[in-house]
């Protein structure tokens, strides 16, 4: 990957972009164990796939999320966070 | 070539002796499998073997030995760590390595160099500062000096960095060295086998078998085999692994690339490392400069290496060496590494009866090879792991007792 598409910007180097990492949902931080609470703080789904990440178009200070191939760095799509994601 | 060197080459009589000889095939069970053919694994089975004398145990390596990233890595031993704990694990293994040639009769060029953490800002002289002290208080040979030693030390550095970071002064390690790293899987190897261990290459495991919370056997591309005691020491393949077992760990995989320029004459005594330009170096015994940079900055599975790399990390050597300008890179390469979030490993017993980890050697786990390997073997053998890695412990996450390595590791190996 050396190309990715901000869904504001269109088609920018990777080098004007940041990883930030998996998107994942937090669990409610009153309400959860100790022991979910770790989880969710220090696990990873770190195993190779295709996965939903946070990343930020630094410029101009978009995020976004896009969906990536961590084995091959295939970028599948991009867009705003909003309904999509409620899978 | 001289008739009698080819007649030597012919002859049944003088047959050239194999370094390591595979068994044909794979025993229906072992007392210990240990998935992982890099240095962490094939310690850990030589050291079972001479330390505990077991050696009915099979090292599996789905590739060629040490070609994971033992045979990609910069070899930087050093144990001028951050925390107590982890200086004292790192010197340990020092120790080790001083003598390892010996233990292991075979000529792993260990060559003590001299180690500077290179400090442009006076932050960064604080951490060096903090360092030393902790270094200091564990008897680990470490302090801090002013930019004219680091001249005296090396007149070829350009102590301004053309004006960009100026050097105010650096941790100087004595004791760190370099060393020959796929010597080290191989002199492992071959002690392993001839104390009895069977080892695999071209050798995968694709599967874990758990009943009960207990390890019963492991599936491998060469058969079953059963077995109580599986140790995972895959480092840029640890998620997988742990994924068979649906054990969550918070390893995550990033590559990290290096370098290596034509050989030159030798001119380098020391080892080099500066946090702020993001760059290591270092001479080896062929006269290369063997070189490094940070992480590359996000998630993948995948040995590429990039021509940002080599761009970035040439425009901050030539910031130190300006006369490098002419010197040519021949090759490149890049490993995955296992990064944890404090930056120190995750080794010992897991909620997995018979599962052992030893992983989350991220960008510092070679200088870690003989005494993980050695802790390693202990583990397995009294199912319980040495005090020397209580800190390393995989519950420490969700027992929110961290070992904050980052300060040490994070671009230093
Ligand atoms: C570019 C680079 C520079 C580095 N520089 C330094 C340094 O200067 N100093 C330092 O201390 N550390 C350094 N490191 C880190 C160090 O290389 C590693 O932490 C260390 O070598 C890990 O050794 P290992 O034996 O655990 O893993 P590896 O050597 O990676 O061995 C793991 C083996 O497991 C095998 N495997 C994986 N999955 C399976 C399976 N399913 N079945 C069978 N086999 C499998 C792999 O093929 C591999 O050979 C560096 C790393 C890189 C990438």
């Amino acid at each position: 990957m050396k190309l990715l598409d901000c869904p504001i910007n269109g088609t920018r180097p990777i080098s004007e972009f940041v990883f930030g990492g998996e998107f994942r949902t937090m669990p409610d931080p009153g309400q959860c164990s100790d022991k979910a609470w770790a989880d969710y703080v220090y696990n990873r789904n770190g195993a190779p796939g295709v996965k939903m990440e946070w990343w930020l178009h630094s410029p101009s200070g978009t995020w976004f999320i896009a969906e990536r191939n961590t084995l091959t760095d295939e970028v599948l799509r991009s867009f705003l966070p909003g309904k999509e994601v409620a899978e | 070539m001289p008739h009698r060197l080819l007649r030597f080459a012919f002859s049944k009589e003088h047959k050239e002796p194999a370094f390591f000889e595979q068994p044909a095939c794979l025993k229906p069970s072992y007392d210990a499998v240990i998935i992982g053919g890099g240095g962490h694994g094939l310690a850990a089975a030589y050291y079972l073997a001479k330390d505990h004398g077991m050696t009915n145990i099979a090292v599996l390596e789905k590739g060629y030995l040490g070609g994971g990233n033992t045979g990609r890595n910069t070899t930087i031993v050093r144990s001028n760590y951050l925390t107590p704990e982890g200086v004292k694990f790192y010197d340990a293994s020092v120790k080790l390595f001083q003598d390892l040639s010996e233990d292991l009769d075979i000529n792993l060029f260990y060559s003590e160099r001299g180690h500077f953490t290179l400090a442009h800002t006076e932050s960064a002289m604080r951490t060096m500062r903090w360092r030393a002290e902790v270094n200091k208080h564990v008897g680990v040979e470490s302090c801090v000096v002013g930019h004219e030693e680091i001249t005296k030390a090396c007149p070829q550095l350009d102590i301004s960095c053309s004006g960009k970071a100026p050097i105010i002064g650096a941790l100087y390690h004595a004791p760190g060295s370099i060393v020959r790293h796929d010597a080290v899987a191989w002199g492992y190897a071959r002690g392993a086998k001839n104390l009895g261990v069977d080892i695999f290459q071209s050798t995968e495991v694709n599967g874990i078998d758990v009943k009960a919370n207990k390890v019963v056997g492991v599936q491998t591309s060469r058969g079953y085999i059963a077995t109580n005691q599986v140790l995972s020491a895959v480092a840029g393949f640890t998620p997988r692994i742990c994924k068979m077992v649906d054990l969550p760990t918070p390893i995550i995989i990033q590559p990290l690339q290096a370098c290596v320029t034509e050989p030159m004459k030798p001119w380098l005594d020391h080892i080099l490392v500066s946090g702020s330009l993001h760059v290591y170096v270092s001479q080896s015994s062929r006269g290369e400069l063997v070189m490094g940079a940070a992480l590359d900055p996000y998630e993948m599975h995948s040995t590429r290496s990039s021509l940002e790399f080599v761009e970035g990390l040439s425009s901050h050597i030539l910031d130190m060496f300006p006369f490098l300008s002419n010197v040519k890179i021949v090759r490149q390469w890049a490993g995955m590494a296992d990064m944890t979030p404090d930056f120190a490993p995750i080794m010992g017993k897991t909620p997995i009866e018979g599962f052992y980890l030893d992983a989350g050697w991220g960008t510092w786990g070679f200088k870690a090879t003989p005494i993980s390997g050695k802790s390693m073997a202990a583990t397995i053998a009294n199912d319980r792991a040495p005090d020397l890695i209580h800190s390393f412990r995989l519950s420490r996450f969700e027992e929110f007792e961290l070992t904050g390595e980052k300060g040490a590791a994070s671009v230093g190996h």
